[in-house]
């Protein structure tokens, strides 16, 4: 086999390493630290039903961003939206034989790879181009886009210009999820299309990308509204010491 | 060490359509409130001037906070600066200084955060925007941290409910913690806990007060409406804040009160030792200090043997009580479980005029024509009654049984999108007069629009520092001082009392 199959087997054992624990360490910390007081934002429902649907409305829909910026909502709902799918469309590289879900989801796959980026082409325009967007900006922000910019492009070129030998690929996959390591084709435009998912799955657990699990720890939007009904309780406070006036 | 401000700028021009302002770097950077004296950091437990290794004592805090506030680290995490926010915070929109943007405004804390708590900004801190901890940095903490009135406007359009709020808390309790508290806030949370009010009025004033307000109801209306102090047994303990015991208009909303409970036959007392409603724990992010406070509700209620608590007109205080009461100084198990506890005033007033208990004479209000603010703690961190959005309804059903003519502001500046006054969070202090102003712009501007399409000559609210905010910003913009009015002034003069139910 050569060098370059086994410097990208043990990459991706890597990155998948990192991408894993370093999310579920992440969501270790979020669950272990306390939340001291109730701060739901209006509207916050006030049962745990309306909380679950509140949180899938965020989660389906953005529905706080969608009141807050009609333009970046398009363009992010557009861009997470066609993400799922393309992944999606790609699990038939890892699974065999496929399900027939995915075979149907393969054309709309396709489709949403364009989407995904325009998605990021107006996500970055109005990144530079208004200046309050562009002043929040930090170099971390503009690469961000850039890598999926890099990652959707260069999926999307192998699709229609230079196609690669998918069936090697989905052989060198399989081969790493059963530890039967197999060659990996050296396509120029594959290799680059595979490093930077790598190094998108690398970067995750330390970057922006945390806002994935990260929102459904936010207090603001999955806390029920009745804090007079039942006593939210603070593990970290004292107890008042009871009819104390001095 | 003699400390100064401007009185001298431009009050911003209400345009007919309001703007989102290109981003003007600096142009809010000389605005900062006094530093509180030595005295007042060390009564709240804070050191009392800036320690020497502030530096490592700020990290420490931050670690701790970190530590015990799922929301500060969730936060921190969490923003991928999509910009939504950035038009959201009046004091964005009325001074354009881009540190006022809400994200620009956690980035402050998130930077040096970024820097000593994350692998990212330990390794590339460049990239990241990953920042020393200098003395400049925490002079723009400073700065900036006191040009928020933790409103959480910013959170309700946040994808991820990154609350600002949160974080301007944390940054002022870092700041407190390293020896820079803020003059205003600590002065008073002092006050409250030597004598009991944020004015610092004792018993025997406050008891001279109350008397003359039963005078002037007498005079006015000819009967004789109580206004009970320490009185032991009574059914319900009223805290309000101070202000509505001397300031205008807030004195006439406690008349309003009084003449309720009267008309209701519920034998009621306010507390000398917990003549507070207002809790600016809450605002310095100081949960012992916010718990001490409210604490002296809870030892009064008991001592005073009372079956229920009522709260005032006050936003913040109605915050800290609706949603942290319970978990600061409960459990309310000594209190009658078939009201809420605590109770808003104005559920109080609007169950009773559900219950058809009250009467009105409407025309009494006919020669004002009236708007509502909506507060921003109560419409966005708290709730009255028992459907989401009652504090949308409740406030704007007592105006409507009391007057004949209501209109509501622009749909983009009520409810939950309402605009702060300008004046919360620890800021209702003239060091800090032009930040007032220039916070009050999105406002002044929906309330022209009203002024001008219905003639509104009154804008109700329901909250101690908005009323004294607009007192104070409305001539700056042409606007009457008086334009401001008490929910329960209106209800107040409109109730007919006689025989009670
Ligand atoms: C639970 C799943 C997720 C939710 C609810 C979610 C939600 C959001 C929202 C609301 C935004 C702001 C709007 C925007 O700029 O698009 C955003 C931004 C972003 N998301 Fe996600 N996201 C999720 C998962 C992911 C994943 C898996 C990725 C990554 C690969 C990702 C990458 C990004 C990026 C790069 C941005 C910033 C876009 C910009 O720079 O403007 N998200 N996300
Ligand atoms: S809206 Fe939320 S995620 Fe977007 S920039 Fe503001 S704080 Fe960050
Ligand atoms: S909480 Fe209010 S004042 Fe503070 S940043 Fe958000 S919108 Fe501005």
């Amino acid at each position: 086999m050569s060098l370059v199959s086994i410097l990208y087997a043990l990459l991706f054992y890597f990155a998948a390493a990192v991408l894993c624990v370093g999310i579920l360490l992440r969501i270790r910390l979020y669950a272990h630290t306390p939340q001291p007081l109730k701060i739901p934002t209006t509207p916050a429902p006030a049962t745990r039903a309306g909380v679950v649907m509140r949180m899938v409305r965020e989660v389906v829909f953005f529905q706080s961003l969608f009141k807050g910026c009609k333009w970046t909502w398009l363009f992010g709902w557009i861009f997470h939206f066609a993400l799922l799918l393309v992944l999606i469309r790609h699990l038939r590289y890892f699974i065999e034989p496929i399900w027939a879900w995915i075979v149907i989801m393969q054309p709309w796959g396709v489709y949403a790879g364009f989407a995904m980026l325009a998605g990021l082409a107006g996500l970055w325009i109005r990144r530079i181009a208004v200046d309050r967007v562009r002043y929040i900006s930090t170099p971390s922000d503009h690469l961000m886009l850039l890598l999926l910019i890099g990652i959707a492009g260069s999926g999307l070129l192998m699709k229609y210009v230079w196609p690669t030998d998918i069936i090697a690929l989905k052989v060198f996959f399989l081969g790493l999820l059963s530890f039967d390591w197999q060659p990996l084709a050296p396509d120029p435009l594959l290799l680059l299309h595979l490093a930077l998912t790598a190094t998108l799955m690398i970067v995750f657990p330390f970057s922006k990308l945390l806002h994935a699990p990260g929102f459904f720890f936010s207090p603001t939007r999955n806390q029920t509204d009745n804090p007079r009904e039942r006593r939210h309780l603070n593990t970290w406070a004292t107890e008042p010491d009871t009819g104390s006036r001095p | 060490m003699a400390q100064a401000y401007k009185t001298e700028f431009d009050t911003p021009e209400i345009k007919e359509y309001p703007l989102i302002p290109h981003i003007r770097k600096g142009a809010m950077e000389h605005s900062k409130p006094f530093v509180a004296k030595a005295q007042h950091q060390e009564s709240l437990g804070f050191p009392g001037e800036l320690v020497d290794n502030w530096q490592q004592v700020a990290l420490a805090k931050m670690a701790e906070l970190l530590g015990k506030y799922r929301s500060i680290r969730v936060f921190l995490d969490t923003c991928v600066k999509c910009g939504a926010c950035t038009d959201k915070c009046h004091y964005y929109l009325g001074t354009a200084d881009p540190k006022n943007m809400p994200a620009a405004r956690q980035d402050l804390l998130r930077n040096v955060y970024r820097r000593y708590f994350t692998l990212a900004g330990k390794l590339f801190p460049k990239l990241v925007g990953a920042v020393e901890l200098t003395e400049e940095v925490l002079q723009d903490w400073y700065r900036y941290y006191h040009q928020c009135s933790e409103c959480r406007r910013c959170s309700v359009y946040c994808p991820f409910g990154i609350d600002t709020a949160e974080l301007t808390m944390a940054g002022r309790e870092i700041l407190a913690s390293v020896g820079v508290g803020q003059k205003y806030s600590n002065e008073i949370i002092t006050k409250v806990q030597k004598i009991g009010n944020n004015l610092g009025l004792p018993e025997p004033a406050l008891a001279n007060t109350l008397e003359n307000l039963e005078e002037e109801i007498k005079d006015d209306t000819g009967v004789d409406v109580r206004l009970p102090l320490d009185e032991k047994g009574a059914e319900v303990l009223l805290v309000t804040p101070s202000a509505d015991f001397f300031a205008e208009p807030h004195v006439d909303g406690l008349m309003g009160y009084a003449k309720v409970f009267h008309q209701a036959g519920i034998s009621w007392t306010l507390s000398s030792y917990a003549s507070e409603a207002a809790n600016f724990g809450i605002f310095i992010g100081n949960y012992d200090n916010m718990q001490k406070l409210a604490q002296r509700v809870r030892d009064a209620a008991l001592e005073l043997g009372v079956r229920r608590i009522i709260v005032g007109e006050c936003g913040h205080a109605w915050r800290v009580a609706y949603s942290f009461w319970n978990t600061l100084i409960g459990p309310f198990d000594f209190l009658d479980p078939d009201y809420p506890v605590p109770q808003h005033i104005c559920e109080f007033s609007y169950d009773l005029i559900q219950r058809n208990a009250l009467k009105f004479d409407k025309t009494a209000n006919d020669h004002r024509i009236l708007t509502f603010h909506d507060s921003c703690n109560v419409a966005r961190a708290s709730r009255m009654g028992n459907m989401p959005g009652g504090q949308f309804v409740i406030p704007r059903e007592i105006i409507r049984a009391s007057c004949n003519h209501f209109h509501d502001m622009s749909p983009e500046t009520i409810h939950e999108h309402t605009f702060c006054c300008g004046g919360g969070g620890g800021l209702l202090t003239d060091d800090l007069v032009e930040l007032r102003v220039k916070g009050a712009l999105p406002r002044m501007e929906a309330l022209q629009q009203v002024v001008d399409e219905f003639g509104v000559t009154h804008m109700a609210a329901i909250c101690a520092i908005c009323k004294s905010q607009f007192s104070k910003v409305f001539p700056y913009y042409g606007f009457d001082m008086d334009m401001v009015i008490s929910v329960h002034q209106l209800l107040g003069d409109a109730l007919v009392l006689g025989e009670t139910h």
